[in-house]
């Protein structure tokens, strides 16, 4: 069964007289920035309580792990490495808690077992940039050329262009490392065009030099249009679909009628309208980069986190892979509020959807 | 009064769908110079599509296959409208013919204020203003259509309905064109505010002097505001005749079937409960 | 004979950031089987509220709505009797029909669930509906809504407003989404069947002309508040309040306009 609409948000929306809407702008939603926020800090709050329950309600510790796979280990040194990892059985997991949250709020993540009880923060330091640097920049790509292709596939429905939409969407349903696989042995080893895989050649020593840059760009490259290869299908249909329905709105018959030429119903009316959901999946890829990246570095032995955190699983080294966690959780939380202000920027009517 | 503005001669519209619809058939028709023609039927009868498909608006799988669409310019020369290029047709819409739309909440971009939708008009078509002259012509709109320079920035949904139809006539008014056509322009308003809009018409036309072909369901409406209505069923005019004589004395059986499907609002009741 | 008395009614809603939004202000009317009340007003009036407390969709901040001098039910076994005596015909007959049901279920159902007539005649039921509805019932019964026109649908959604033989009807815009050449029809047809059944009507709509012509009594409301309640005529060519006057002015009439410019008054 149906229901009218209420009549009270018949006055609210539609008024009766045209002296009776308020002016509504430059109004800070100040409600609506409120509840993000504190939905945020619970979100993070909620990330780093299960981040220290897990490890914990998982069988066998780091340190027995350690031992395991180091011999020679006396029980005293095994106990001082536990009450390093904070893993001292004689502390309750209340008081473990929160003594992991002030190691948190100091920024000291631990020590990683796995890279010679190096601080868990360098470790990490040492492999984010690899991963935003070319995963950030692959998606980044990807979206734009996929965002602005389906935008123009979508203006031009009915064309030639449509060809591009199984091609790309094809392309984005094989498994990655299958692409990548296939683009080391085309590109890498048969033709030689690009190295087989690594961030820079061994020989090179890592600076500030125009040598070591083009070392990695010439590394990253083909990783690069890999992924961008693999996962434009979903921008470009997802645009191009949008597209399709915006194309439909009075607005851009308005348009039209207007005699507007028409790159400026393209760009200004359809693909500006188009784009507003395009934007809110760019958030969650951008989110998804850490976790992706696992595939990519992987396939190119690439030094960034996603085999950072590949190689502190398959060791057990929990310390790490909880600093890895944190990094996803707060690569998701950036992105969101990123995604948030974009959003606002891009449609005013979330401006003061506070009601 | 009998000058000739649109003469639109045996014009046809089909959609080329698996199952061709012919959605207007051999239509004749013309907008004499000042007048107010309204265009009444109901809906798919092939009222828009007629007045879309003569300033070919209409996208595919719609096509013209026949017919002529001719506009008799104030200066004097005659332009056929199915026979200009891309780029004359663009120069040609809004500055000769303009259009106020249905539902002005969705013939507004939601994303853009609507200083900037009334200002793109002069970007496009007077390129030679500068912004300051484009600022000042969009308040000159917005005051001469009531709704207040204070509005320049606001967005569509921070607007009533009633304010959004002005603002649709205050674009449709920018360039000053000859005619004007008002598909359902006060359907979806309340009827007080439907008056105010139409009043303000009124008002607008006796001091810019354009024509206006009005299209709406309501033939009640359209026999108040009209000098002659044409009046159309299954993409033909079935009858064209001034107000008068659609109310007094009516030709075709359709036109009398349509003006019986509204009552009398204060005359004596036809029928007696 | 039964009639529902509103009495007193305020329904005020909360909104977040506008403070309490008086959607209806001390509103009270009776309506008995055997008579048609036109509401009119502009949206945002109430009207829909006044329908929506009268199908206990929503409950009143104050007052009382009595059916035959008792409280209406507020929920369980009673709440679903009383809306069997008291029924609604929505406004589009588009989303109100089950897009995936045929023509036969959509007023099985209500027979059904309200158990006016026995199980074996159901069918025979479903069809003397329909046949009241001046819908050709062999050639619609299995069919699905999207498979007939919108007047079609509105005779349904009568048909099945009317399944349960109730007393009452409040019919919320029954026409303004349907083609005008077929507004008249159903609204005859409602009128009929109001006559033939002494059904008690609430005939919600903006349209002033269609209220006179069905109603005995109309109800103008403006922003909550009942201003002015009279005969049909006496409401329309005799008004009393501001409102009413504004209103009927507002409304096109080519009878009174082409009198007037013959008289040179235009």
């Amino acid at each position: 069964m149906t229901t009218t609409t209420s009549p009270v948000t018949d006055v609210v929306a539609d008024g009766t007289t045209a002296t009776r809407a308020t002016r509504a702008r430059a109004r800070v939603p100040w409600r609506f920035i409120g509840r993000r926020v504190a939905f945020y800090l619970f979100t993070l709050w909620a990330a780093i309580t299960i981040n220290f329950f897990v490890p914990r309600l998982m069988k066998g510790d780091a340190v027995d792990n350690y031992l395991a796979r180091n011999r020679g280990i006396s029980p005293e040194a095994a106990d001082a490495l536990r009450a390093l990892l904070g893993l001292d059985s004689d502390r309750t997991l209340l008081q473990q808690y929160g003594d992991y949250l002030g190691m948190l709020a100091r920024g000291d993540l631990g020590v990683a077992l796995t890279h010679g009880l190096q601080p868990v923060g360098q470790v990490i330091a040492g492999a984010l940039p690899w991963t935003v640097g070319l995963i950030g920049l692959a998606t980044v790509l990807s979206f734009l050329i996929g965002t602005v292709g389906g935008a123009v596939v979508g203006w031009r429905r009915g064309s030639r262009l449509d060809a591009l939409i199984p091609v790309t969407t094809f392309l984005s349903t094989v498994p990655y490392f299958w692409i990548g696989l296939m683009a080391i042995s085309v590109f890498a080893v048969t033709l030689g065009w690009f190295p087989i895989g690594k961030a820079y050649g061994i020989g090179t020593t890592p600076g500030l030099s125009l040598e070591f840059a083009g070392e990695v760009i010439r590394h990253g490259a083909l990783p690069l249009a890999t992924i961008v290869v693999a996962s434009l299908g979903g921008w470009m249909l997802g645009m191009r679909n949008m597209m399709l329905t915006v194309l439909d709105e009075d607005y851009i018959t308005v348009a039209q009628a207007k005699g507007l030429p028409n790159r400026r119903v393209l760009w200004r009316y359809a693909a500006r309208n188009a784009v507003l959901p395009q934007i809110q999946s760019f958030a969650l890829s951008i989110g998804f980069i850490v976790g992706g990246a696992i595939i990519v570095e992987q396939v190119f032995s690439y030094p960034g986190v996603g085999k950072m955190l590949l190689d502190a699983t398959n060791a057990k080294d929990y310390a790490l892979m909880q600093g890895g966690f944190l990094v996803i959780v707060l690569a998701v939380l950036i992105a969101n509020i990123l995604a948030d202000v974009a959003y606002a920027v891009l449609d005013p009517r979330t401006r003061q959807s506070e009601a | 009064m009998n000058e000739p503005l649109l003469s639109v001669r045996d014009f046809s519209v089909r959609y080329e769908t698996a199952a061709p619809v012919d959605a207007v058939r051999d239509v004749s028709l013309t907008v004499h110079r000042g007048e107010v023609l309204g265009l009444a039927g109901e809906s798919g009868c092939g009222k828009t599509t007629l007045a879309y498909g003569v300033q070919r608006l209409l996208k595919p799988p719609a096509v013209i296959p026949g017919g002529s669409v001719t506009w008799h310019d104030a200066d004097g020369t005659d332009v056929d409208l199915l026979a200009l290029s891309a780029d004359a047709l663009r120069a040609f819409r809004w500055d000769k013919i303009s259009m106020v739309f249905q539902g002005a909440m969705s013939a507004l971009n939601p994303v853009a204020t609507v200083g900037a939708q009334l200002a793109d008009v002069f970007e496009v078509h007077r390129p030679g203003m500068s912004r300051a002259e484009r600022t000042a012509a969009v308040v000159e709109l917005l005051e001469i259509v009531k709704v207040g320079a204070a509005r320049i920035k606001s967005y569509p949904h921070e607007l009533s309905g009633g304010m959004r139809q002005r603002i649709m006539i205050a674009m449709a008014l920018a360039l000053r064109p000859q005619l004007v056509v008002m598909d359902e322009p006060t359907t979806a308003l309340d009827v007080l505010v439907q008056r105010e809009i139409l009043r303000e018409i009124t008002g607008l036309r006796e001091a810019f002097g354009f024509s206006v072909v009005f299209i709406t369901h309501d033939l009640p409406l359209l026999l108040e505001i009209s000098d002659r209505i044409a009046i159309m069923r299954a993409g033909r005019i079935v009858e064209i005749d001034t107000a008068p004589n659609i109310w007094f004395r009516p030709q075709h059986e359709y036109t009398r079937t349509l003006l019986s499907s509204f009552p009398r609002l204060t005359a004596e009741r036809q029928v007696t409960r | 004979m039964t009639s529902i008395d509103v009495q007193g009614v305020s329904k005020t809603y909360r909104v977040r950031g506008a403070g309490a939004i008086n959607a209806l202000e001390d509103v009270s009317f009776t309506l008995s089987s055997g008579q048609t009340i036109g509401m009119v007003g502009q949206s945002g009036s109430g009207k829909s509220t006044v329908a929506k407390i009268l199908t206990q969709m929503e409950r009143p901040t104050s007052g009382q709505v009595l059916l035959d001098g008792r409280p209406v039910p507020t929920r369980g076994a009673a709440l679903r009797a009383y809306r069997q005596r008291l029924r609604m015909v929505f406004q589009d007959p588009f989303s109100s029909l089950n897009p995936y049901h045929s023509i036969r279920h959509h007023i099985e159902r209500p027979l059904v669930l309200s158990g006016v007539v026995p199980a074996d005649e159901v069918d025979a039921e479903v069809h003397r509906l329909l046949d009241k509805v001046q819908l050709d019932a062999g050639a619609v019964v299995d069919r699905r809504p999207h498979e007939l026109s919108g007047g079609q649908r509105q005779r349904v959604a009568i048909a099945r407003a009317l399944a349960p033989r109730p007393a009452l009807l409040v019919a919320d815009e029954p026409v303004s989404m349907l083609d005008v050449s077929l507004r008249m029809g159903v609204l005859s047809l409602l009128s009929d069947i109001q006559a033939q059944d002494g059904l008690g009507v609430l005939y919600i709509t903006h349209d002033l002309a269609t209220a006179r012509y069905f109603s005995d009594e109309i109800i103008v409301l403006n922003q909550g508040r009942v201003v002015e309640h009279g005969s049909a005529d006496d409401v329309i060519l005799r008004p009393q309040h501001p409102y009413t006057r504004e209103l009927r002015e507002a409304s096109p009439d080519p009878e009174r306009f082409f009198v007037d410019s013959a008289g040179g008054a235009r």
